[in-house]
């Protein structure tokens, strides 16, 4: 294939081509940053929270009042909801992965630390969370029930054992021998044992920047009149057991509000919006900018051909064969794009740059920009196919003809 | 003649249908995406309190730990402790002051048919009402005796009057909160706020407030906040020991008519943390700060990073829509060449040929406008739909329905500039040649 032909019919119409090359450009710079901001969303959403999410719910009660006895609530709702059917485990805790809501803290090594060694979530529980939250206690022992002490809201947890996740273990002996080893849970002693390590508990904020860290402390601490409790349905009983609970419950104490109930896939959900939607956001973004150029490619492609029909016919007159037209316009195609792609690859590591020093994203890792070339030649060929097929079709006769 | 060069531009439009979608459909996507993006930007961050934003103040104090900072850039709490906001108010030093807090309380009806519910709202001073101005239905906001007094009052807004007395005035009467009876002295009317911008920290596009309560009568019950507390350090036993600690749970504003007033009251400040800080309070370095209305939207990102960034690539995917347009144009007006020759041979000046063509491309914006405000409301339907947060600020208004119009005509007019620039150039004689 002879280039230079293509190239001095190039030259005679810079300004096309340098609209096209802007296209293809910008294209490539938009769509490498949106793909990657896409899959960084999609890496975020897609991280375990360590429990069962696909059978377990959440419901709060409230009392009124100042007369309303909250200790004897809980532990009653307790016992009516353990002994309903399909039940398979229930806790009361302060808050859930996910939920956005909760408590966290600093832990430290030693007494009157300047700065804490690892912050941390707090689920403040009672001894049948591990089997609630249904996580795998991968050291140690659960707590037994007399380590469940009772708290006023207000006063300092001071828990004599507490259990925490396998990151804040390691977070704070990186040499892997936490178990049974003691920390400060506030400035001053007492010092709290961790008896037992599970492998994965989120805390309750997902941006949070140490979302694996969190600690499980034995505790009845009623915040208030409210309470929260974390239920587990026997395997695919979820939503006859989440009716069953909230009647119960509403019937069994009327001095008091039984919240919404939210099953743990809602949470989820509901806590990975704002991700969700800026990858649907950006997917139609890339969808409706590839589109726009890729007709564009096909108008101006087709204007080239009507233009340039009469040398077309010339050229086939002179022996060029229907392959040759449609190479010199696959070949034109693949020029122009080229000459964009490589301006694009710039403008991309721009914005990236730009985004990198305006919201603190990682750096566009290398292979976008080579997978972006890819994917932008095949859209260029495919766009320039319909006309370049058309020109190919165009008669030697047409030389002849004089309009 | 701009009428026959808009008949002229129609005609010539719809004898190229394919070419003339494409630009229309191409400019409609840019306008879409950028004025959807701009639209939830504009509402988001724009100024709330326009008359008076620039009076009013939010207060900070840096009480934080000597070894730590509260944000890792050294800015100081976003709220205040309690000892700290009842020292400023009852120091008064301010023209207007409130502390306030989000208390979430259960409703118990009087009406038996209506089940008991829970509620969120704002313990707050009285001048929260003459700050913030929200407009009353009935009655109005209590008393600063009522404050002083500690008394069992409430302003209802407008929904939960509605849900409680079916919209009736209940100015006098009283409603159940909590086992304990308020006595209802205010009903506010449709308060549309697009962000509650007097507590960012609990949420900027958070449901609004559905009750007011007095301060004073909340501390009395010993209510603590729903919304965020943040302490660092142990607090101590007890509600007495949370009163006396240094942890921040409240906000707190304050009302400064002029810059002198505002200077003033850096001042005071200054000097009560001084004296604080004799008292072992306040190890940090000095950092009070009284940012106003919007420089504190600002400093608390009310307009996420996620909307500033959809924003920048729906502007740039409008640029690739209107390079398109140029493209496309410059061949349809290139294809033209004929007729234009035969339009300058028989007398049209440059001008004329120039303006008949600009014309043409500002049909092509105008029809493009038109697809694009379509598209526009179907974005920001798509926006709520993927946003449940952002009710209040996906909406289009009058001005941005003339943005988007004035956006699409001046956009796809600058990029018919070019190739009209080169239809008019045309030269009658090569084109009349056979």
């Amino acid at each position: 294939m002879e280039i230079r032909p293509i190239f001095s019919a190039l030259m005679r119409s810079k300004v096309s081509m340098i609209l096209i090359g802007v296209q293809v450009a910008m294209t490539l710079a938009i769509v490498c940053n949106a793909l990657f901001i896409i899959g960084q969303r999609l890496d975020h959403m897609n991280r375990p929270s360590g429990m069962n999410e696909t059978d377990t719910f959440h419901l709060g009660s409230s009392g009124f009042g100042e007369g309303f006895n909250a200790r004897a609530t809980i532990r009653e709702d307790l016992a009516l909801i353990r002994q309903l059917p399909g039940v398979a485990a229930v806790t009361v805790t302060n808050s859930v992965p996910m939920s956005e809501g909760g408590w966290s803290t600093g832990l430290s090594l030693q007494p009157k630390q300047k700065t804490s060694t690892a912050d941390t979530a707090i689920y403040i529980v009672d001894d049948h969370a591990l089997d609630t939250f249904d996580v795998n206690l991968i050291a140690g022992r659960n707590f037994k029930p007399e380590e469940i002490a009772d708290v006023n809201f207000g006063d300092r947890l001071q828990p004599a054992s507490i259990i925490v996740t396998k990151a804040l273990a390691d977070k704070l002996f990186p040499d892997g021998d936490a178990l049974g080893k003691s920390i400060y849970m506030g400035e001053d002693p007492p010092t709290s044992t961790i008896v037992g390590i599970v492998d994965r508990l989120q805390q309750p904020w997902m941006s949070s920047s140490s979302v694996d860290n969190s600690t499980l402390v034995p505790a009845f601490m009623p915040y208030g009149n409210s309470s929260r409790y974390l239920v587990r349905a026997e395997p695919g009983r979820r939503d006859e057991v989440m009716k069953l609970v909230e009647q119960k419950l509403a019937d069994s104490n009327t001095s008091r509000i039984i919240g919404k109930v939210h099953t743990m896939a809602e949470t989820r959900n509901d806590a990975y919006s704002g991700d969700r939607a800026m990858a649907i956001i950006l997917t139609a973004v890339i969808a409706a900018l590839l589109m726009v150029t890729a007709l564009g490619i096909v108008g101006m492609a087709s204007f080239w051909v009507a233009q340039r029909t009469r040398q077309i016919g010339t050229r086939r007159a002179l022996g060029a064969s229907k392959r040759d037209i449609l190479r010199y316009f696959q070949t034109e195609n693949f020029i122009i794009t080229t000459f964009g792609l490589l301006v694009g690859a710039v403008l991309a590591y721009a914005f990236s740059l730009w985004m990198m020093q305006s919201y603190q994203s990682p750096r566009l890792p290398w292979y976008y920009v080579p997978v972006g070339f890819l994917c932008l030649w095949a859209l260029g060929q495919l766009a320039v196919l319909g006309p370049a097929m058309r020109a190919s079709r165009v008669p030697p006769a047409v030389a002849t003809r004089s309009v | 003649m701009f009428s026959y060069y808009l008949q002229l531009g129609m005609r010539s439009l719809r004898r190229n249908p394919i070419l003339t979608a494409l630009m229309v459909v191409g400019i409609g996507l840019g306008i879409a995406a950028s004025m959807t993006t701009l639209t939830v930007m504009h509402l988001m961050g724009s100024d709330p309190i326009p008359w008076k934003s620039d009076t009013l103040h939010y207060v900070q104090l840096d009480n934080w730990s000597a070894d730590d900072s509260f944000y890792d850039d050294g800015r100081p709490p976003d709220q205040v402790t309690y000892r700290d906001a009842v020292a400023l108010m009852e120091a008064g030093k301010a023209d207007k002051q409130a502390a306030m807090f989000k208390l979430a309380l259960p409703i118990q009806p009087e009406n038996k048919d209506l089940k008991p519910f829970r509620s969120l709202g704002r313990v707050a001073y009285t001048d929260f009402f003459g700050m913030f101005e929200p407009p009353f239905q009935y009655g109005g906001p209590w008393s600063h005796d009522q404050d002083a007094s500690h008394e069992r009052v409430v302003v209802l807004g407008k929904e939960m009057n509605e849900k409680l007395f079916g919209g009736q005035d209940s100015v006098g009467r009283t409603v159940r909160m909590d086992d304990i009876d308020y006595t209802i002295v205010g009903v506010l009317d449709d308060w549309k706020l697009r962000s509650r911008y007097y507590d960012l920290t609990n949420g900027a596009f958070a449901d609004p407030d559905e009750f007011f309560m007095p301060f004073t009568t909340a501390v009395d019950l010993k209510q603590r906040s729903s919304g965020n507390n943040s302490c660092w350090k142990s607090p101590g036993d007890g509600w007495d020991a949370y009163l006396d600690s240094d942890c921040v749970w409240m906000q707190m504003w304050v009302q400064l008519d002029t810059p002198a007033r505002l200077a003033e009251y850096k001042s005071f400040l200054d000097s009560y943390v001084n004296e604080q800080k004799k008292l072992g309070r306040f190890p940090r370095p000095l950092n009070n700060r009284l940012l106003d209305v919007n420089e504190w939207m600002d400093d608390q990102e009310v307009v996420s990073r996620d909307v500033q960034v959809q924003t920048g690539l729906a502007f740039a995917f409008l640029v690739v829509c209107l390079v398109n347009t140029i493209g496309l144009l410059l061949a349809k007006f290139t294809r033209k060449s004929g007729e234009i020759g035969l339009r300058r041979a028989l007398g049209a000046s440059r001008r004329e040929v120039f303006n008949q063509f600009l014309i043409e491309s500002g049909v092509v914006g105008l029809s493009g406008g038109i697809l694009g405000l379509a598209l526009t409301g179907l974005g920001l339907l798509a926006v709520r739909a993927l946003y449940s947060e952002y009710k209040t600020v996906a909406h289009l208004d009058w001005t941005m329905i003339f943005v988007t119009v004035a956006l699409a005509i001046v956009s796809s007019v600058l990029a018919g500039v070019y190739p009209t620039w080169r239809a008019c150039r045309v030269q009658p004689a090569a084109q009349l040649k056979i």
